[in-house]
């Protein structure tokens, strides 16, 4: 048992691989990182990177066949989650670890009103009875900025909109007061302005009830004023791992470079969007040496033969890249990106 | 969309035009030309305008649940609304009548009478004397029972097969199906093996081969059998479709969600999942309860089925055919009613699927 000093999750080298007809794909792959207690940690990476997989396999949600962790420790404050038996993981989840989904549309249940999904997480967890669970379902929907949540409780997922949806299963992950929420592309199927509300309302709520966040998101824009930590993962692979704020600053990796020059300048007017060159790789069959080599501009012979050192920046940034140090020094000696903030 | 379109000419059809929101089937109604006076109607926007005013009549704009919405469209459909009455009317019918007319003539439905004078067949509308008599409406049978008293006595019986083997199939073909989709991999194989190799076997012969084992019993002794043996047989096909419907539903993210909330595997099945399956279940056990009571005809009139004193449709008709030359009504009436009842049956089953099946749904 590892003392937790100070981390509500600390997950080490895990390993998440799915047995495919076409190969194993190695969809997360040596993964590790802590997360201190209150602070929020995200998780970019294009689709197929394995951010969703990551978090499935925190709270044993992967489905078994084809899906199988073969490796690694995730403790959660100081209890590995990973030899838990079904039973005890089942009343952490939702009790002290709830998740909140990438679509608001699909993750309620059409047939059950919305006062019975909600209920059904404290009778479960908190021991409430009917009364007590309706009550605290009609308060926690008045906490998520629900209007007339009183008369609205009975109503089916389909009579709400998409945000109001969201708002729901927030409530729903935050009823039982969780120590850790996991947010999978919470705001990924909303609009904009309704995005901008959920996030506001997670941050706001993290402030309130105190609890660690990890958020998934492939949008570097809404990780950027959300998170304490960050990663970001390419083919299973933690490729850079950084406080926010330093990511942003200086990436160390040619990748995290590609991302953040992708996205778009609403002040550039004229400025052509750029792009990563190429796809991302079929996790299945990935090439000897770098994963990114083949769509990396700084990509050099090493590359393609040579799997690419971890290396450590700074006191918490590490990059994934053989040329780590050059990107890093590259990007703190003035980079354009850099300059332009 | 439709008045924000400046290409729809305003014309003689202006009534036609007016769909209010559901603007979507007018998209092809763009493409014509603007001389083209008259714009007809696709046929799928004749379809979405008749739902926009029931929507309109119906006040069911606040709040509409799946089943409300069902409701309405199956009212729409005249052969499931007929199928609904008939069927309303024969089971009330089934289920009182004996009683009623026990009220009026103060006789049991299957009384033989005394006077072996009256032991034979009377057609219908005839005393005795063969003279008008409302006392046997559909004539007597060969005992001189009264055959309208009878056949009220075998819709009982009839509806009681087709009712219980239904929900037999609903119990153990639900459970069976849902089950075996959510828990998958192995145990799914093996369960539906199983039931593929009952499929094999043909069930008039498993029937015929577990009631003639218990032969020697009373005729409602042999009644319970008939209900075990069609039951067991007509949960198979319930078992599959829940099944599949099972399939594709476990990997939608309200399961994962309900997963991730720590609920447990079987209350994920019962309260999660199989709620969702209920429109296909719906349907299918209502095109079930006709099929059983086929089957049951079917076996009594082999003679495995329900024997006297009790009767059922089938027996009835199997009576019947035994004299169709000389007294056409003992198998006229009792066949015409059952006829009738599975007709409605299986109109009302075909009007709840157009209603209950999300493909079928119009917007």
């Amino acid at each position: 048992m590892s003392t937790n000093n100070g981390n509500v999750l600390e997950v080490k080298d895990l390993r998440t691989y799915f047995h495919t007809e076409d190969g194993t794909v190695k969809a997360v792959d040596g993964l590790t990182f802590n997360l201190k207690r209150g602070e929020t940690l995200g998780i970019v990476g294009e689709s197929g990177s394995g951010k969703s997989v990551t978090n499935l396999s925190i709270i044993r949600l992967i489905p078994s066949p084809p899906g199988e962790i073969v490796s690694g420790e995730v403790y959660f404050r100081g209890q590995d989650l990973l030899k838990l038996s079904e039973r005890e993981v089942r009343s952490i989840r939702g009790r002290r670890i709830a998740m909140v989904f990438q679509d608001p549309m699909s993750s309620l249940n059409p047939f059950m009103k919305i006062s019975r999904q909600l209920m059904e997480t404290t009778e479960l967890h908190l021991g409430h009875t009917k009364r007590q669970a309706r009550e605290h379902a009609i308060k926690m929907l008045e906490t998520v900025g629900i209007p007339d949540a009183r008369e609205r409780i009975d109503n089916y997922p389909h009579e709400f909109s998409g945000g109001m949806r969201q708002r729901v299963m927030i409530a729903m992950a935050l009823s039982c007061e969780p120590e850790l929420l996991i947010a999978d592309e919470p705001t990924t199927a909303l609009d904009v302005t309704i995005q901008a509300q959920i996030l506001e309302l997670i941050k706001t709520l993290k402030r309130v009830t105190g609890t660690s966040v990890i958020l998934i998101s492939h949008d570097l824009g809404v990780v950027a004023g959300m998170t304490d930590q960050l990663i970001v993962m390419y083919a299973g692979k933690a490729f850079e791992q950084a406080p926010t704020r330093e990511l942003f600053a200086t990436p160390g990796n040619p990748y995290t470079k590609g991302l953040l020059r992708s996205v778009p300048d609403p002040t550039d007017e004229q400025g052509k969007l750029y792009q990563i060159p190429g796809l991302p790789p079929d996790v299945a069959h990935l090439p000897p040496g770098c994963p990114f080599a083949p769509r990396c501009e700084r990509a050099e012979e090493i590359c393609h033969r040579e799997f690419p050192p971890f290396v450590q920046l700074t006191a918490e940034h590490h990059s994934l890249c053989h040329f780590a140090r050059e990107v890093f020094e590259e990007s703190a000696g003035g980079g354009s990106r850099t300059q332009q903030h | 969309m439709n008045d924000d379109d400046p290409t729809l000419p305003p014309g003689p059809d202006k009534t036609e035009q007016s769909t209010p929101t559901l603007g979507a089937p007018l998209s092809a109604s763009v493409v014509a030309p603007l001389d083209d006076a008259v714009i007809h109607t696709p046929p799928e926007m004749a379809v979405a305008e008749g739902d926009v005013r029931s929507y309109q009549e119906g006040d069911i704009v606040g709040g509409t649940s799946l089943w409300k919405d069902a409701w309405h469209r199956l009212l729409k459909n005249k052969l499931a609304v007929f199928g609904l009455i008939v069927v309303s009317i024969v089971t009330l019918a089934s289920l009182l009548g004996p009683y009623l007319l026990k009220l009026i003539t103060g006789l049991p439905p299957d009384y033989i009478p005394g006077d072996a004078a009256l032991i034979k067949s009377f057609p219908p509308f005839t005393a005795p004397d063969g003279s008008f008599s409302w006392a046997h409406p559909m004539g007597t049978d060969r005992q001189g029972r009264d055959l309208l008293a009878r056949v009220l006595q075998g819709g009982q019986i009839s509806l009681m097969v087709g009712i219980i083997a239904t929900l037999m199939s609903l119990i153990i073909g639900v459970s069976y199906g849902a089950v075996a989709g959510y828990l998958g991999g192995r145990l799914d194989n093996l369960m539906m093996r199983l039931v593929d190799v009952l499929y094999a076997i043909p069930y008039i012969i498993l029937v015929i081969v577990l009631l003639s084992m218990f032969r020697n019993q009373t005729p409602r002794g042999q009644l319970i059998l008939l209900f075990i043996a069609l039951g067991s047989v007509s949960w198979l096909t319930m078992a599959r479709i829940v099944r599949g419907q099972v399939l594709s539903l476990k990997n939608q993210e309200f399961v994962l969600a309900a997963r991730a909330t720590g609920v447990s595997t079987p209350r994920i099945i019962f309260r999660h999942i199989v709620p969702n399956t209920l429109g296909p279940v719906i349907v299918y056990a209502t095109l079930t309860i006709p099929s059983v009571m086929l089957a049951e005809a079917f076996l009594s009139f082999l003679g495995f089925g329900v024997q006297p004193p009790l009767a059922s449709w089938g027996s009835l008709v199997t009576d019947g055919v035994q004299n169709i030359g000389i007294f056409p009504w003992q198998l006229i009436f009792p066949g015409l009613v059952m006829a009738l009842t599975l007709f409605s049956l299986n109109f009302l089953g075909d009007g709840l699927r157009d209603a209950l099946d999300p493909r079928m749904r119009k917007f």
